[in-house]
């Protein structure tokens, strides 16, 4: 159907993954959702993940925690539904402005088969109306980083109020500043009203229903995505809005759903889209014919190398995800011109042969391997901080290509102090 | 269960993880799912290493577990013994991997790999990252260590420096270096730095020189008991104790050799009369037993401070930490509940607190000054400089650390003098950090300050006030032109110096008598 990727046969790894679980969604959920606690019925390890994934201790008490079972919580199950009970009880009353509550699952208590879906049930008996009880797993046997946020949402679908109102709903937890310029640039166009999911505050989700056209702001929802098509909502699929291209051809996707024009969204955009495409020309001077190559993250990987190539210049080698969910990135696949590798999952030591022999210019990858690649004279991007940025649309367009950038302008101005120069620090 | 917000310590193969990334040419293989290999970072971005950390995760998934999650655990030790080829390999379960019982250690043993393999116990749901360290030490040491003839001249292991731990480089070099003068070879410091190679000669050396209890007081007993190497008991850190450790290498080594004093400052920088304003400060200590003791000690007898309360989070170091404070007049706190320590350190009031990073955060939430002096640490605490804790050089690092926290000499007298300088005022932070001084509202009540920063607990709905004691108007106004670090004290103090007397209102006159009652 065209010159793109969708048709490249995709390499399918397995092995050591060098990724995050699921849980570490929390650590932006519970910024944006502002009356909602996580509760990771977990380990030491999952607490452990938390507070070092969370760059350590940044709030005096953050909305999660973890209630980490103990050797005679895995005796009995009877004992540690009790147990749960206690702790929540004990944590709500100490936080009364919680209205919101999610039971995570992790690694353990799925082994266990610790049923959280019908604790929460009996929770939100004992503590409802006041405080919902939600369960999702975030376990790294069943989830990989963003899908934890996939999870939380699918689990939010099934309990939203009904409606028959045509109206839109931004699924993906954007940050505010990048909320309130998408809903500000569907005003113009003429969209309104506008849901998001998930809102700021239980009081404010969104109404689901047959006549609910939703837009995908994030490529990691695909259970998200299922879950609100078996409410019968419906899906515009398009690129997602990530660099002036893939922003415009989003809102022209939407805006075609609601019955208006391309004309009237260019004439809307015309300004934001100008300002975008001059900030991303300054960094794209950097990135201009650089090789990048992607590890597997965050599923962002497919959107990023369609704006990076298509608006950057740059040549991918090889883009990784951990998942590759074909309805929801076939829409950027048709945009990257045939040539990179495309790979599904993960055996990191493989995966880092193939960065060694290509020796990329850019290597986006996550924390525990970016110095050591740095170290091998390779110029990393962190891939958690793409996740931790405000990036979309047009007014950060410019701020994410500055961030794939910035590595490379650094090395250059470090030339002669880069540890590849140097003996190795031990 | 029990609800934690943020922890002190890592899960046991945390610990593991430690010995094996400090050392060379061995591998660890861990069974655990996705997600673990978060540990990595804790070495790559906190401790800054260049090199990923030893270890192959086997990554078993849901759909593996129904099948052969053990058969992904042979697979996953063959390849990291052809690609890593190391001189031996550890293998380990994390939490999960526990619970699935697959025997890591019974299967590699079936394997027949031409290198030691070593199998770990960590019981994730009883014990700790110090735990972690501690076992896989001394399982190490079981398994390499051969009995072997003592050096010609007298040489010592060092033991207990680990990847992550507070300082532990640095330490080395400068206990290396005293050793050195003192005419003292290392024989082998472990782990940090030696391979499996190099555990296996320990046995040729006269002595140990144990840094850390909670990562090798394990491995230093069985050496003692198998090997029969006596180790040293005391912990270098402060001047006093150096001298001590010296004293304690001399009757093991017979080293008659002099050590030179002369870099040692922290006595004569302590004694100056600069420092008058340090005495009797009082300071709030928390970490791992190891370090508050050592610290509890240099603070009251070397920096004159007054240790106003002291606790760790390692329960294994609970017992002679409770015997130190009851020597100092005070109840141990042995917790390792993040919250817990904030409501004492809270109740206490002190003017510093010497704790971890946790207690940094505690200390900027209510404003009270702190230095580092015990792991758990971040990024900062791993400083490009030569900055160790122990030896002489060590003790100037004290020093200097926790006096950099506090308001200095003269300032903090100006501050007393003109406590309501809208620009000059104890909230405004000592004028030596570089930050902005925050400029205060002329009618702000100045302990709002604290509650901004958005406390853990929900702000009390009323002063603190015992047995019905009214505050008056006049004695608020003067209480909230005490410094700030002192506020909290000379409130209670004044309450229960009114209730002992049966007052129940409490005016400028009881605020400056409870002063009197209580002056030092």
């Amino acid at each position: 159907m065209s010159t793109g990727c969708r048709e490249t046969p995709v390499l399918k790894e397995r092995g050591q993954r060098e990724v995050f679980c699921g849980l570490t969604g929390i650590i932006w959920l519970h910024r944006k959702m502002q009356d909602a606690f996580f509760l990771v019925v977990g380990s030491r390890t999952c607490a452990h993940l938390l507070q070092s994934a969370a760059g350590v201790m940044i709030f005096a008490e953050p909305r999660f925690g973890t209630a980490i079972l103990e050797e005679k919580d895995l005796a009995g199950m009877a004992d540690a539904n009790e147990e749960l009970d206690r702790e929540v009880a004990r944590l709500l009353a100490r936080r009364p402005d919680i209205k919101q509550l999610f039971l995570v699952g992790s690694c353990p208590s799925e082994v266990i088969k610790l049923d959280l879906s019908r604790a929460a049930e009996r929770l939100s008996g004992i503590h409802g109306p006041n405080v919902r009880v939600l369960n999702y797993s975030g376990s790294g046997i069943e989830t990989t980083f963003t899908q934890g946020e996939d999870a939380c949402l699918a689990s939010m679908v099934p309990a939203l109020p009904a409606t028959d109102a045509k109206e839109l709903l931004l699924v993906g937890a954007l940050p505010d500043v990048v909320e309130d310029q998408a809903l500000d640039l569907l005003a113009q166009i003429g969209i309104s009203p506008v849901r998001c999911l998930p809102a700021k505050r239980a009081a404010f989700d969104p109404a689901i229903g047959p006549n609910t056209h939703f837009a995908l702001t994030q490529p990691f929802l695909g259970d998200t995505h299922a879950a609100l098509i078996r409410r019968g909502a419906q899906h515009i699929a398009a690129p997602f809005p990530f660099g002036a291209e893939g922003t415009t051809l989003w809102l022209k996707a939407v805006a075609a759903t609601f019955g208006i024009a391309p004309e009237k969204v260019d004439q809307v955009v015309a300004a934001p889209r100008a300002r975008a495409e001059k900030a991303i020309a300054a960094a794209a001077s950097t990135l201009q014919g650089k090789r990048i190559f992607f590890m597997p993250d965050s599923q962002l990987e497919i959107p990023f190398a369609r704006f990076l190539t298509r608006e950057c210049g740059m040549e991918a080698i090889e883009i990784g995800t951990p998942y590759l969910h074909a309805d929801l990135h076939g829409p950027e696949l048709d945009l990257i011109a045939a040539g990179p590798v495309i790979s599904e999952g993960q055996d990191v030591d493989l995966q880092l042969d193939r960065v060694r022999a290509a020796r990329p210019d850019l290597t986006v990858c996550g924390l525990g391997l970016a110095n050591p690649l740095e170290a091998e004279g390779l110029s990393t991007k962190w891939a958690i901080e793409l996740v931790f940025t405000p990036v979309h649309f047009y007014e950060q367009a410019g701020d994410l290509a500055a961030l794939f950038a910035r590595p490379l302008r650094r090395r250059a101005a470090l030339t002669r102090q880069h540890p590849n120069m140097m003996e190795a620090a031990e | 269960m029990k609800l934690a917000v943020w922890t002190y310590e890592g899960p046991p193969h945390v610990g593991a993880m430690r010995v094996a990334t400090g050392m060379r040419d061995l591998h660890m293989v861990l069974h655990a799912p996705q997600g673990d290999t978060y540990a990595d970072l804790l070495f790559t971005m906190i401790e800054r290493r260049d090199h990923r950390p030893p270890v192959s995760y086997t990554t078993f998934q849901a759909r593996d577990l129904g099948a052969d999650t053990a058969g992904l655990f042979m697979q996953s030790a063959r390849d990291a013994h052809a690609r890593f080829q190391p001189q031996a390999l550890l293998v380990a379960a994390s939490c999960t991997a526990e619970l699935i019982q697959d025997d890591p250690g019974g299967l590699a043993e079936t394997m027949g790999l031409p290198v030691p393999v070593i199998p770990l116990e960590l019981p994730s749901y009883q014990r700790k990252e110090n735990f972690g360290c501690d076992e896989a030490f001394l399982q190490l040491c079981r398994a390499l260590a051969r009995p072997m003839a003592r050096t010609e001249r007298v040489t010592c292991n060092i033991l207990g420096p680990t990847a992550l731990g507070f300082r532990h480089r640095d330490d080395l070099a400068e206990i290396t270096g005293l050793l050195s003068e003192m005419g003292i070879e290392v024989n082998v410091a472990a782990p940090m730095g030696a391979s499996p190679a190099d555990i296996a000669r320990m046995g040729q050396a006269h002595f140990n020189v144990l840094l850390y209890p909670e990562t090798a007081e394990s491995a230093a007993r069985w050496l003692e008991r198998e090997h029969d190497q006596p180790f040293t008991k005391t912990i270098p850190i402060g001047a006093i104790a150096t001298r001590a450790f010296i004293e304690e290498v001399r009757a093991l080594s017979g080293s008659t050799l002099p050590v030179d004093e002369s870099r040692l400052r922290l006595p004569w920088w302590a004694a100056s009369v600069d420092s008058t304003y340090l005495t009797g400060k009082r300071v709030f200590l928390f970490g791992d037993g190891t370090h508050v003791m050592a610290a509890a000690k240099v603070a009251r007898d070397e920096m004159g401070f007054e240790v106003a309360g002291m606790g760790c989070y390692n329960r294994e170091q609970a017992r002679p930490l409770r015997a130190m404070a009851r020597e100092f007049g005070l109840t141990a706190l042995i917790t390792d509940d993040y919250l817990e320590v904030e409501r004492a350190i809270e109740e206490v009031a002190p003017e510093m607190i010497l704790g971890t990073q946790m207690e940094r955060h505690i200390g900027k939430r209510l404003g009270i000054p702190c230095a580092v002096i015990s792991a758990p640490v971040h990024v900062q605490d791993f400083p490009a400089r030569y900055s160790p804790q122990m030896g002489f050089e060590g003790a100037n690092v004290l020093f200097d650390t926790w006096v950099h926290p506090l308001v200095m000499g003269l300032e903090e007298h100006l501050l007393a003098m003109f406590r309501e300088d809208f620009e000059f005022h104890d909230e405004a932070g000592p004028s030596h950090h570089g930050h902005k001084a925050q400029i205060r509202e002329l009618d702000a009540p100045a302990a709002q300050a604290a509650a901004d920063e958005g406390g853990s607990m929900p702000p009390p709905s009323a002063p603190p006030s015992a047995d019905n004691v009214i505050w008056l108007t006049c004695a608020e106004r003067e209480l909230k032109k005490i410094p700030f670090f002192v506020r909290g004290k000379a409130r209670r103090n004044t309450e229960k110096f009114a209730s002992e007397k049966g007052l129940h209102e409490i005016s400028v006159d009881t605020l400056y008598e409870a002063k009197a009652h209580y002056a030092r």
